[in-house]
């Protein structure tokens, strides 16, 4: 007898267990990057805050030749990547991906999607729009950008992306082809390899979560 | 002595349908082998671009699924892969002008392996590219100044 609620009991822990890891929809995703403990005095007290790790502003010039900043991005959730024209290897693959998730989200005003061009002496803004014509983007909810080097490859390092000019690599610039997902308050909410389509499945799964997490 | 007659009758009859069988057989394992080939190659040289189905990418990399532009240029496509491709063309009735890398490291042997895949995937079916095939064409190209 006793062996029976013995038994009983471990299913029940199980059961519970089980139904607390299904997490019942209200998942979250972490916040990416580095995290600061910082003290504040609320109230008369010493109280620990933790900073996280966020995009710093920036103004960047855009495919109409816009000088557009970061506050475009203020309230809504956006999908950035680095990429260059004329490159011959990952971007492509990248962009061809990317493109899938921008049809999906055409027009929905709660998504938008940040290109920055590592080729800083060739895809002026001009390029910039050819390739997005080409490409099929027909709104101003994808971003194709380019700044100085300093500017590029300094956020590149925020956004925790390898960039680096190298005239071994195929076309000339050498990074790596993650897409980041950074919510509202610029903080990276997820990083994705752009050139694998099971990666950017987990993309579109983590997104439709922020938007829900936003409403 | 009739027995062995039949016996040899039958030996000849196989050799000679065997015989027959191995040289239409060929060049179908050729195509075979070339198309495996290929598809390596295709995917670490082309299927950035040009796609897993050769579907291409908007206006900026042209599809591989137009027959009628594969057939009609049948003869250059070995110079496009090697020496690279620029300046406006038409494929599938969609207009492209964009530049297409030259890719000077690769053999004949490996252009032709490429263009038997390409040639006979993506609904073309376009048949065996020969490595002669191959240098025939990119003779042509080179002779003329480029």
């Amino acid at each position: 007898m006793q062996k029976i609620h013995f038994i009983a009991g471990i299913c029940g822990l199980l059961m519970a267990f089980i139904s607390g890891c299904g997490g019942s929809g209200t998942e979250k995703l972490p916040i990416l990057g580095s995290r600061e403990p910082v003290e504040k005095e609320v109230d008369g007290k010493i109280v620990t805050d933790t900073v996280y790790h966020q995009i710093p502003d920036f103004q960047l010039l855009n495919q109409d030749s816009v000088r557009i900043s970061s506050q475009l991005f203020d309230n809504s959730v956006y999908i950035a990547d680095f990429f260059f024209t004329s490159c011959p290897s990952i971007c492509p693959i990248m962009q061809r991906n990317l493109l899938e998730v921008y049809n999906e989200y055409k027009g929905d005003p709660r998504v938008k999607f940040l290109s920055h061009s590592l080729d800083f002496k060739h895809d002026s803004p001009a390029v910039l729009r050819a390739y997005a014509q080409k490409l099929g983007v027909t709104n101003d909810q994808w971003q194709f950008v380019t700044g100085t080097k300093a500017e590029i490859y300094g956020l590149a390092d925020s956004y925790m992306v390898y960039a680096k000019e190298d005239s071994n690599a195929p076309g000339g610039f050498d990074h790596s082809g993650y897409f980041l997902l950074v919510d509202k308050d610029k903080h990276i909410r997820g990083a994705y390899d752009g050139t694998d389509k099971a990666q950017v499945e987990l993309l579109r799964g983590d997104l439709e979560t922020l938007l829900k997490a936003n409403e | 002595m009739r027995r062995n007659g039949y016996v040899y009758l039958a030996f000849a009859a196989l050799s000679l349908y065997l015989l027959l069988q191995s040289c239409q057989g060929e060049e179908a394992i050729r195509k075979a082998q070339y198309t495996a080939n290929g598809q390596k190659l295709y995917t670490s040289h082309c299927q950035n671009c040009h796609g897993a189905k050769g579907e291409g990418l908007g206006a900026l990399y042209p599809p591989l699924t137009d027959s009628s532009y594969l057939h009609e240029h049948r003869d250059q496509l070995a110079c496009f892969i090697k020496h690279g491709l620029s300046g406006p063309i038409e494929v599938g009735g969609k207009a492209f002008d964009g530049e297409m890398p030259a890719m000077p490291q690769l053999t004949p042997i490996e252009i032709a392996y490429i263009l038997t895949y390409i040639g006979n995937t993506f609904g073309n079916t376009e048949g065996f590219y020969s490595q002669e095939e191959v240098q025939q064409a990119l003779k042509m190209c080179e002779n003329t100044a480029r």
